[in-house]
């Protein structure tokens, strides 16, 4: 279920399995593989909690509605650069959603959103953040499980 | 079968390092060009409109009494060797960064006053994004207030400014984001609640609300930088001198509104 404007070129990096490289101190990001446009297994071997979900996706630090809108009546600054998250987990599956969240350039080379879940191909990486993914393994899948709930 | 075709074709696609959207982002054009100004809410414009309410008219003020005080061993004050500001200074700031013979490259407004005071006045450079300097340079660029940019045209400048625009142009840090990507791409959109403009140098410095005091153009890029949470450059960084060089042919022609006010 494609968005138009989205071009999704996900087959071809079907059950790609990646080597990643090591983090900064010492602990590597979780392998996984790619299935389609999907990572069809959960980062942690573990279901996320869509309560914490919940509280990740509203909390500025973690830069989502800097960009995105979303049924979040108790923020009153919603960004409007990517596309609301109401009634996204209609759109896609939870793997689809994990691999948009994980790293959303192996569909859209061009986009704009950050890939939360990759170390390598970046430059100058400000030091405080260097070596590290924008969210953990966890946070990830809690945020996944809070975004499959958003059905119209 | 028609899905196994597309695939296929997906895959040969990006073997062939053909993508289905285009990567380079599209300049804006001189005709779309607009200021920071029109992006304002009508109170924001107000304050920088009236001069009697402008807060970054107070840094023009402070800037004269700077402009006509006596300093270094040389015993030499800016109105010495430049005369009446109003006249020496109008149309200065809206072809800087210049070409600096002596140093073979680019330097903004603040660095050449800087230099006028190791070359002429014989005193210390003031520090950068520190008040004196900030009056000073506020008070130079005022003498340009509704004249348009005109980059300086010298040849040797030239590699300079391509520098700035592929810095422009390049992602970067965690977020890894390049300056196109809002301020070419999605300047008609918010990031959170601020407008995402079209990243335009012709206020500066200016008046920020969020800061509040004044800061210079370079203190700004900075800011944006530490957003997409990349390691910073230092003020007066080549880099920064750059982009600097690179956003004024951008905004070629755009009235200059110094002391803007920005929210
Ligand atoms: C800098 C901007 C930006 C940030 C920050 C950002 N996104 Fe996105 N996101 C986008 C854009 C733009 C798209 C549209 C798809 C594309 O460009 O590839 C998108 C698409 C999505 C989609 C698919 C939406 C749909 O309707 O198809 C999901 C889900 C998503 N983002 C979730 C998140 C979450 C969760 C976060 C934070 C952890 C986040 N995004 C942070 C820009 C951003
Ligand atoms: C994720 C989006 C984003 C990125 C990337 C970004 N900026 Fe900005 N920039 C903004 C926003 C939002 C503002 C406006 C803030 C305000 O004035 O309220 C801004 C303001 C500016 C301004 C001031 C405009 C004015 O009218 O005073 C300049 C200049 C600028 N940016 C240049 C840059 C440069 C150069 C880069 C890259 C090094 C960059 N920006 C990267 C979002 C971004």
């Amino acid at each position: 279920m494609a968005r138009s404007a989205i071009p999704v070129v996900g087959g071809c990096f079907a059950l790609a399995l990646l080597a990643l490289p090591r983090l900064a101190g010492g602990e590597e990001l979780k392998s996984y593989s790619v299935t389609g446009d999907a990572i069809v297994e959960s980062l942690t071997g573990e279901a996320g909690d869509a309560a914490r979900g919940r509280k990740l996706v509203v909390d500025r630090a973690n830069t989502c509605i800097l960009c995105h809108s979303g049924p979040f009546p108790e923020d009153k600054f919603q960004g409007d650069l990517a596309p609301n998250l109401s009634g996204v987990g209609n759109r896609w599956s939870v793997g689809q959603l994990r691999l948009r969240l994980v790293d959303a350039s192996r569909l859209n080379p061009g986009t704009i959103m950050p890939s939360y879940y990759r170390v390598d191909g970046l430059d100058r990486v400000a030091k405080a953040w260097s070596g590290k993914p924008i969210l953990s393994a966890r946070q990830i899948e809690d945020i996944v499980a809070y975004l499959a709930t958003l059905r119209d | 079968m028609k899905v196994v075709a597309a695939i296929v074709l997906s895959s040969l696609l990006i073997a062939a390092g053909i993508v289905l959207r285009p990567l380079i982002a599209t300049e804006i054009p001189a005709s779309e060009r607009r200021s920071g100004y029109t992006f304002m809410s009508p109170d924001t414009k107000a304050m920088q409109d009236d001069d009697t309410t402008n807060p970054g008219m107070l840094g023009v003020i402070e800037g004269e009494a700077l402009w006509n005080r006596k300093g270094g061993s040389a015993d030499k004050s800016c109105a010495d060797c430049h005369h009446d500001a109003k006249v020496s200074m109008k149309g200065v700031a809206a072809r800087y960064p210049s070409y600096d013979k002596v140093l073979g490259g680019p330097v903004n407004l603040e660095q050449r006053i800087n230099l006028c005071r190791a070359r002429h006045q014989q005193a210390d450079p003031l520090p950068y994004e520190k008040h004196d300097l900030l009056a000073l340079t506020t008070y130079v660029a005022e003498q340009s207030r509704g004249m348009p940019i005109t980059p300086d045209p010298t040849p040797e400048l030239q590699p300079f400014v391509a520098k700035g625009r592929d810095l422009f142009m390049h992602r970067q840090g965690q977020l890894n984001l390049a300056c196109t990507n809002c301020h070419d791409d999605n300047w008609d959109k918010h990031l959170a609640s601020s407008a995402v403009t079209q990243g335009m140098p012709n206020g500066y410095p200016i008046y920020r609300l969020d800061w509040q005091s004044l800061g210079s153009l370079q203190r700004r890029l900075r800011n944006c930088i530490t957003g997409v949470r990349a390691q910073n450059y230092d003020y007066g960084a080549p880099e920064l001198v750059e982009l600097e060089l690179y956003l004024m042919s951008r905004a070629r022609g755009m009235p200059l509104e110094t002391p803007a006010v920005r929210p």
